[in-house]
């Protein structure tokens, strides 16, 4: 059992509102993840999970229990740190064994615990030695360890992968789904990078200035980001937005071109909108009716792919093309779009125009 | 690091160096002459530097009366060992805790509070001695080693909790978060995850609050009178008042008076050394 939910979670630091109102459901043996750039309250919000921060409002139930004013110890969770906190004087022993030692396990079921974690995480060899004398990479499994070696009712973790190389990173993370899986326990995990969010996630809630800005599976928050900020904030290469409104069957651009409008669009007529197409979507390859005019003002070759800026006006699009795709800035040519997937968006509120039904 | 490539000094270097040795120096060194001096050499004119005789007399007036049994110099000498020493391990255990919970806690005015303690040091001890002592009189904490213990202990509990703020600081607070999370309460990670840690700070600061307490002089003659309770200090000064000095036993007790702080700062020096340049190393 395993089940986290907080509810209307304020937390201010003198006049910083870290947290305003942060309601998340984390459901038995899923993999939550929390996404947002620094400063959105992440951690301030697994902190508050843990208790170790004071609320100015809201509460905590685990297994549908009010934990709101428990001590951390009391609350039978483990967390991960960002900066490891390993115990210096420690061993990394001592360290993985130190939760059971805190609940007063026999040093037999200490031994047999430290043994089969440090196994699954490949440190054996590793066990004598401190803090100082460990790699960051190694330093983050001792402190995985220390969280693993026992089953709380949750795991919180707190961007345990950012301090690592790439390389480690990504071996880390097909590690964690891994434990995840064969686990079946709850994990709550804070990061801002959203390809470790999306390729990990059961569910994913995006933070933004202490405020939940969508919650869902990674599909959801790609495929049909609730505002005009989520939708910017998760991609890469980042969504297009084009400034325009709605004019009869037409969509007319601030910059003067001029699109057919979308078969689901609700919005009246002359209402500043968003025109948000991620880079996928749009083609410098002629396919379909809807196409903009625009002129050649960068290239990013990636090596799978090249980023194509293309210039509309004022405005710069994405364009996803072949890695083979040559060109001169300046040089004018013509941008497909793929109206079924694109997005708009209120200019005003940010909000989706299709959040609620398509 | 640059130190072996410098070692050779410049001439200029080691003759300053040596006019400040020998000026710091000196006065230390002729104590220690004249307590070893017999009386008519302390006198001598012009004054003895190496053909006098040695004797250890002095240092037995010191502990001996004249009379046998024990003198009241060392009785003071006991008392200051029990007042400096007993001060400085309530201020530490004072304010070690205090330090911890000023740097960790959300206070309200925390940083006037702070200041408000640091104001306390503010006055030198003769400004409040007056007050002090009409206090002590009303309490009847006059001439007595408590009296003295407090008034030493609320002097050092200040410089202690501001001492050791910095030293706290250093320390991660996520040790004391992990060690919650691990099951331990507050106190326990305090205790076993971030006092191990502050060790080398705690000695420094406990050396700096013994120093002040044994060497204080003000509160000690204006509110002890009595021989039984006297510190040493106050009781060194008084071998001065009379028709004849007998400077070769306040030489003596001067250095008897010495010894033991740097003996003490000697043993803690390691920490010492930790203590004072922790926070200079990044972790």
């Amino acid at each position: 059992m395993g089940t986290v939910t907080a509810h209307g979670l304020s937390k201010s630091f003198g006049k910083v509102q870290a947290l305003d109102g942060v309601t998340l459901d984390v459901p038995d043996g899923s993999f939550f993840v929390v996404l947002g750039p620094s400063g959105a309250g992440k951690t301030t919000t697994l902190r508050a999970i843990a208790g170790l921060e004071k609320l100015d409002a809201g509460s905590v139930h685990l297994d549908g229990r009010d934990a709101t004013g428990d001590t951390p110890a009391a609350r039978d969770l483990a967390m991960v740190f960002q900066s490891y906190a390993l115990y210096p004087r420690r061993t990394a022993y001592e360290n993985i064994a130190s939760p059971l030692r805190a609940r007063r396990c026999s040093p037999g079921e200490i031994a047999a615990a430290v043994e089969r974690v440090s196994s699954l995480l490949h440190i054996d060899r590793l066990l004598q030695r401190r803090p100082a004398q460990l790699s960051g990479g190694e330093m983050q499994r001792v402190a995985l360890a220390r969280a693993l070696v026992r089953s709380p009712r949750a795991f919180l973790m707190d961007e345990p992968l950012t301090n690592l190389d790439l390389k480690l990173r990504v071996e880390m993370r097909t590690e964690l789904t891994r434990i995840h899986r064969s686990l079946g326990a709850t994990f709550v995990y804070v990061t801002n990078d959203q390809v470790e969010a999306l390729s990990m996630a059961d569910q994913v809630a995006i933070l933004k200035e202490g405020r939940v800005q969508q919650v869902g599976t990674p599909t959801e928050v790609y495929e049909r980001p609730a505002n005009q900020w989520v939708a910017s904030f998760v991609g890469s290469p980042p969504i297009s937005l084009l400034a325009c409104r709605a004019e009869g069957d037409r969509l007319v651009g601030a910059e003067g071109w001029s699109l057919p409008r979308p078969r689901w669009t609700t919005a009246e007529d002359g209402r500043s909108l968003l025109l948000g197409v991620r880079a996928e979507d749009l083609s410098v390859e002629q396919r379909g009716a809807a196409s903009l005019p625009g002129e050649l003002y960068g290239l990013e070759p990636l090596g799978d792919r090249t980023v194509v800026d293309v210039r509309v006006g004022t405005e710069i699009l994405k364009v996803k093309a072949r890695p083979t795709v040559t060109g001169t800035p300046g040089e004018r040519l013509v941008v497909s779009v793929d109206l079924d997937r694109a997005h708009l968006f209120d200019a005003g509120t940010g909000l989706s125009l299709a959040a609620a039904g398509r | 690091m640059a130190v072996s490539a410098r070692r050779g000094r410049s001439a200029l270097e080691i003759v300053l160096l040596t006019v400040l040795a020998v000026v710091m120096l000196f006065p230390v060194l002729w104590m220690i002459e004249t307590s070893l001096k017999e009386n008519r050499d302390v006198y001598a004119v012009p004054a003895k530097f190496l053909d006098f005789k040695i004797t250890l007399d002095h240092y037995r007036d010191v502990f001996v009366s004249s009379g046998g049994g024990r003198s009241t110099l060392s009785t003071s000498f006991l008392n200051s060992v029990i007042v400096a020493g007993v001060s400085t391990v309530l201020a530490t255990v004072l304010g070690v805790p205090a330090a911890w919970a000023y740097s960790r806690f959300a206070l309200k005015a925390k940083k006037d509070q702070l200041f408000f303690i640091l104001s306390t040091r503010f006055m030198p001890p003769v400004v409040v001695v007056i007050p002090i002592f009409l206090m002590y009189r009303q309490v009847g904490l006059i001439d007595s080693a408590l009296g003295l213990i407090l008034i030493y202990t609320a002097f050092n509990v200040p410089f202690t909790i501001w001492m050791m703020k910095g030293f706290v600081d250093e320390v991660p607070a996520e040790y004391e978060d992990a060690a919650m999370l691990d099951g331990y309460t507050r106190l326990q990670a305090f205790r076993k995850f971030t006092l191990p840690l502050l060790v080398p700070g705690i000695a420094a600061t406990a050396v700096f609050a013994l120093i002040f307490s044994w060497n204080e002089f003000v509160f000690a003659i204006f509110l002890t009178s009595s021989d039984d309770v006297r510190t040493a200090p106050p009781a060194i000064a008084g071998l001065i008042g009379g028709t004849t000095v007998d400077w070769g036993l306040v030489a003596a007790s001067s250095v008897v008076f010495a010894l033991p702080v740097l003996v003490f700062a000697y043993l803690v020096r390691k920490h010492l050394v930790a203590g004072v340049t922790l926070g200079a190393v990044r972790r």
